[in-house]
């Protein structure tokens, strides 16, 4: 730390802030305190108003009630460009870069440097460079972005924050689609990012990353700041209370209850690119066991969404074959698979899981509607498909007023232990699982865990996509690990850290002369 | 908080509400039209309340003026006109409902009106079974011709807005055809120039209910029919509802129009669900031609009616693509068609009609979409009221 903390002028303060959408105050009374020059950690659960706040922030809502000040003068920002012009600077979870645009051209996209009306390349060029080196971010100006990886395309957004003149960078969630060498990595630019003074107001809801890097933390529960604390006071346990008012859950499965009857056998499956190139999956062999869990780990884009996808039915492999059980269900439509007890929780709610205006119980029939309780003969059952939704309502602790709520009004949580209680209806013999907690609260993560613990004890077999490293290791019996299309290694969960996940991930272990 | 779900608000009163926005919305939307039409009519320089008055007067009474007693004809015309565009814009509706826009209705219904024009002269059945070949018929050409736009979009992934649309043309090119050909073989008169299909023989014809009316004393006597096809329209919307609204066929049909991605992760094939519902809208559409071949003109002719079709759309889209929001929609078309015949009489533009009914569709998108937006707000208040953590735990602090 360069400056001492309590000395350091605030660059950041927000005070009393509240802002309220109808039916809900998504922030209320908030207080926050930045110092210049420090990195400072936003924390609190998923729902718990930190986008809302760094909206606020930024520019991109107005608050109710509160004032904001930046460097000790009041402000009042209408949009994002007031934000900006005040030195203000976001770096979203989700890039927003142009992917056959050189670094160069989306770096002055919006506020080029002209010179007799052309794009001033040289001037732009020179202006990126100082910034880097300033920085030690060691961006290329000239290299197209569609070639960089996932971290450097992070450092071309901070970058981009930067040429615009920011003093106050707000970073959001900026590790959720790192692996743990580029978490490194990114911590290693903070640094340098602070010592030159430049404040960071950083999001997350990972404890040992914020601890790691942050010079002070502020909580965020349930809309408003319930503590400020200093890093060097607390653990990770402590955070987690303050969090969420009691402890994290984990997702430890207990003994195992592995037996040896193949439930879901994929034998040499492979699939074309529609585009060319190299094969969206690649020779993919692996059994799913009764009983068991089987994690697939890997950085997005490396097949996982496409073997979901081939497993229940949406897509056709060229070649290789699907057994479920004994029978060949290579070329099924996806209703039969469903209806011979495949389950599936897509990895996007919105997009496949839920017909988002339909009430409650409409959704209970979607993957059901050819099957009790939901259709009698040709007609749509409401009752029984208003009864059973009341119970998955009930069993799945589904918090809403009723099945004829529409999907919409839920929560992100309670629409997905909606979805979950859904596809456990009808007994399923195999779950497809692609991210089953992701963007759920804390509560909901711990019961949708429980939820698929206990129909592993139960004998169903699952098979579990996600970006959650602990949760992969925590929940897995078995764990692949795909990369470019094809399963490449195989591991125990038992004994494997996080960090070598990663380095698996990348390739990077591989690369090494794979040891293990 | 416990587990069990919170008693619940009964679903017909929430249903009620919603009824309720969505009838203000057609009356705010119909209040605009009447607001631009009467500007129009002030423009023209005549008094738009008297204008208003005539047209009322004129729909229900068929008179200009009190002195004289009423007739029905106008609610009879208003009757014609409706069966038509009620099946039209359940051709079209069908479509709607998962998010298929057949503009083709237009060429379907024409096409089929001449091959049904056709059957009813060539073949000879008693009445009782002629009748029901012919609207066979009708809907079968309908179907075909809406399948190939199916079978286009599913094979090669042609849009059905493209593919209809040039199906329209290519029908009315195929029907100049037809009828030369046809009627080049057939028409032995060689100086009647006008190119129309022999009249149908009377097991062609579709009865009406005049008599039936008449004999039950509640109609005088009329020029024209009270249109069978108000029974047949009548019983494709009740079919129409249960099917869309109540049957397994109906949720895949809504499960696709609302989000075709679940629908498909949902084990609904939407290759097969497009061409189903293509052909079914295709059948319907058919039918629109039938009333006024089989109950009015009886051959089809250069001067068949044209733009149902089109008109079908305008009319689904006001009814919300529902069977009873579509037939107040029909009979609101057929009324406006109908009562703004007087206006020319008194030297006032009858166009104004058509003004009102572009600003009716206009200001019902508008309206509806206002409705949506507050039905959303309702519901997450809803919930937001009866389990206040449910909305990520923002409105209750638990420390």
């Amino acid at each position: 730390m360069t400056v001492p903390e309590a000395e350091a002028p605030l660059a950041v303060e927000l005070v009393g802030i509240t802002k309220r959408f109808p039916g809900v105050v998504a922030n209320r009374d908030i207080n926050l305190r930045v110092r210049r020059g420090q990195v400072h950690a936003v924390v609190g659960e998923n729902g718990a108003g930190k986008s809302t706040l760094m909206k606020i922030l930024y520019g991109m809502q107005r608050p109710d009630e509160g004032t904001i000040r930046v460097d000790g003068k009041e402000v009042a920002f209408r949009s994002p460009t007031d934000a900006i012009n005040a030195g203000i600077g976001m770096v979203h979870q989700h890039f927003m870069l142009a992917d056959n645009f050189t670094v160069l051209e989306n770096v002055v996209l919006g506020s080029e440097p002209t010179r007799a009306g052309r794009l001033d390349r040289a001037e732009a060029r020179r202006r990126i460079r100082a910034i880097s080196d300033e920085y030690g971010l060691g961006v290329q100006p000239d290299r197209i972005v569609e070639d960089l990886g996932v971290g450097d395309r992070q450092r071309v957004e901070i970058l981009k924050v930067l040429y615009r003149g920011a003093r106050i960078l707000i970073l959001d969630e900026p590790t959720a689609v790192l692996v743990p060498q580029e978490v490194d990595e990114l911590f290693g630019n903070l640094a340098e990012l602070r010592a030159e003074g430049v404040t960071v107001v950083f999001i997350s809801h990972k404890l040992d990353e914020v601890l790691k890097v942050a010079d002070a933390i502020t909580v965020i529960r349930a809309g408003t700041t319930v503590a400020e604390v200093s890093p060097a006071d607390v653990t990770p346990r402590d955070l987690a209370q303050l969090m969420v008012g009691s402890e994290l859950p984990t997702p430890e499965t207990r003994e195992s209850t592995v037996t040896d009857q193949v439930q879901l056998s994929v034998r040499g499956v492979s699939l074309d690119s529609a585009a060319g190139g190299r094969r969206l999956l690649d020779d993919v062999s692996f059994d799913l066991h009764r009983g068991e869990v089987v994690g697939i780990a890997g950085i997005e884009g490396n097949g996982q969404a496409e073997l979901v996808e081939l497993l229940i039915g949406l897509r056709t492999p060229r070649t290789g074959t699907v057994l479920l059980g004994d029978t060949d269900v290579t070329d099924w439509p996806t209703l039969r698979r469903r209806e011979a007890g495949i389950g599936y929780i897509p990895e996007d709610r919105h997009r496949q899981g839920l017909l988002l205006p339909s009430p409650l119980w409409e959704n209970r029939v979607l993957g059901h509607q050819s099957r009790p309780p939901s259709v009698r003969g040709i007609w749509i059952d409401r009752r029984s498909a208003r009864a059973d939704t009341r119970r998955i309502i009930s069993e799945y602790d589904v918090r809403t007023p009723g099945p004829d709520t529409p999907a919409f009004a839920l929560s992100g949580g309670n629409q997905q232990k909606f979805i979950v209680g859904r596809e456990m209806s009808g007994d399923p013999t195999v779950l497809i699982a692609a991210h089953p907690t992701r963007g759920v609260d804390v509560g909901a993560q711990a019961a949708i865990w429980e939820h698929l613990r206990q129909a592993r004890s139960s004998g169903l077999a699952t098979l579990l996509v996600s970006a959650d490293l602990e949760e992969l290791i925590g929940m897995s019996d078995t764990l692949y690990v795909m990369l470019r299309g094809a399963l490449v290694a195989r591991l125990d969960p038992a004994s494997v850290t996080p960090e070598q996940l990663g380095s698996y991930m990348t390739g990077a272990a591989l690369a090494q002369g794979a040891q293990s | 908080m416990t587990g069990a779900p919170m008693p619940v608000r009964k679903p017909r009163s929430v249903d009620l509400a919603g009824l309720g926005y969505n009838v203000a919305a057609l009356v705010l939307a119909i209040g605009v039209a009447v607001v631009i039409g009467g500007l129009a009519v002030e423009l023209s320089g005549h008094n738009a309340i008297s204008a208003y008055r005539l047209m009322l007067r004129y729909a229900a009474c068929n008179q200009a003026d009190s002195s004289t007693p009423c007739t029905a004809d106008s609610v009879i015309d208003i009757i014609n006109r409706a069966v038509p565009y009620y099946l039209s814009a359940l051709a079209v509706a069908i479509g709607f409902r998962m998010a298929l826009f057949n503009i083709g209705v237009e060429g379907q219904y024409r096409l089929a009106a001449v091959a049904a024009a056709i059957a009813g002269v060539e073949i000879h059945l008693p009445a009782v079974l002629q009748v029901p070949l012919m609207i066979i018929i009708a809907m079968a050409v309908g179907a075909i011709w809406a399948g190939i736009a199916a079978v286009l979009k599913v094979t090669r992934g042609v849009s059905e807005v493209i593919s209809t649309i040039m199906l329209n043309y290519i029908a009315l090119g195929l029907i100049s055809f037809i009828l030369s050909s046809y009627l080049s073989g057939n028409n032995t008169d060689s100086n009647n120039l006008s190119i129309a299909t022999p009249d149908l023989p009377s097991a062609s014809q579709m009865p009406g209910f005049n008599r039936l009316l008449h004999d039950l004393g509640l109609l005088g006597s009329h020029p024209d029919q009270v249109p069978g096809f108000l029974l047949v329209a009548a019983i494709i919307g009740t079919v129409f509802y249960f099917v869309v609204e109540r049957s397994r066929f109906g949720f895949d049909l809504r499960a696709s129009g609302l989000n075709p991605f679940a629908a498909q992760a949902g084990g609904v094939s939407s290759a097969r669900m497009i061409v189903i519902t293509m052909l079914i809208s295709g059948a319907l559409a058919g039918l629109v031609g039938l009333p006024y071949l089989m109950g009015q003109a009886y051959s089809y002719s250069s001067e068949f009616p044209a733009n149902l079709g089109f008109n079908g759309i305008a009319v689904a889209l006001l009814g919300r693509n529902k069977p009873i929001g579509i037939a107040f929609a029909a009979v609101l078309w057929g009324f406006l068609e109908r009562s703004a015949q007087i206006l020319d009489l008194n030297g006032i533009p009858q166009e104004i009609y058509v003004l009102m009914q572009g600003s009716i569709v206009l200001a019902v998108v508008v309206a509806y979409e206002i409705v949506r937006r507050a039905k959303v707000r309702r519901a997450e208040r809803e919930v937001a009221r009866q389990v206040p953590e449910a909305l990520g735990g923002a409105v209750e602090v638990t420390a």
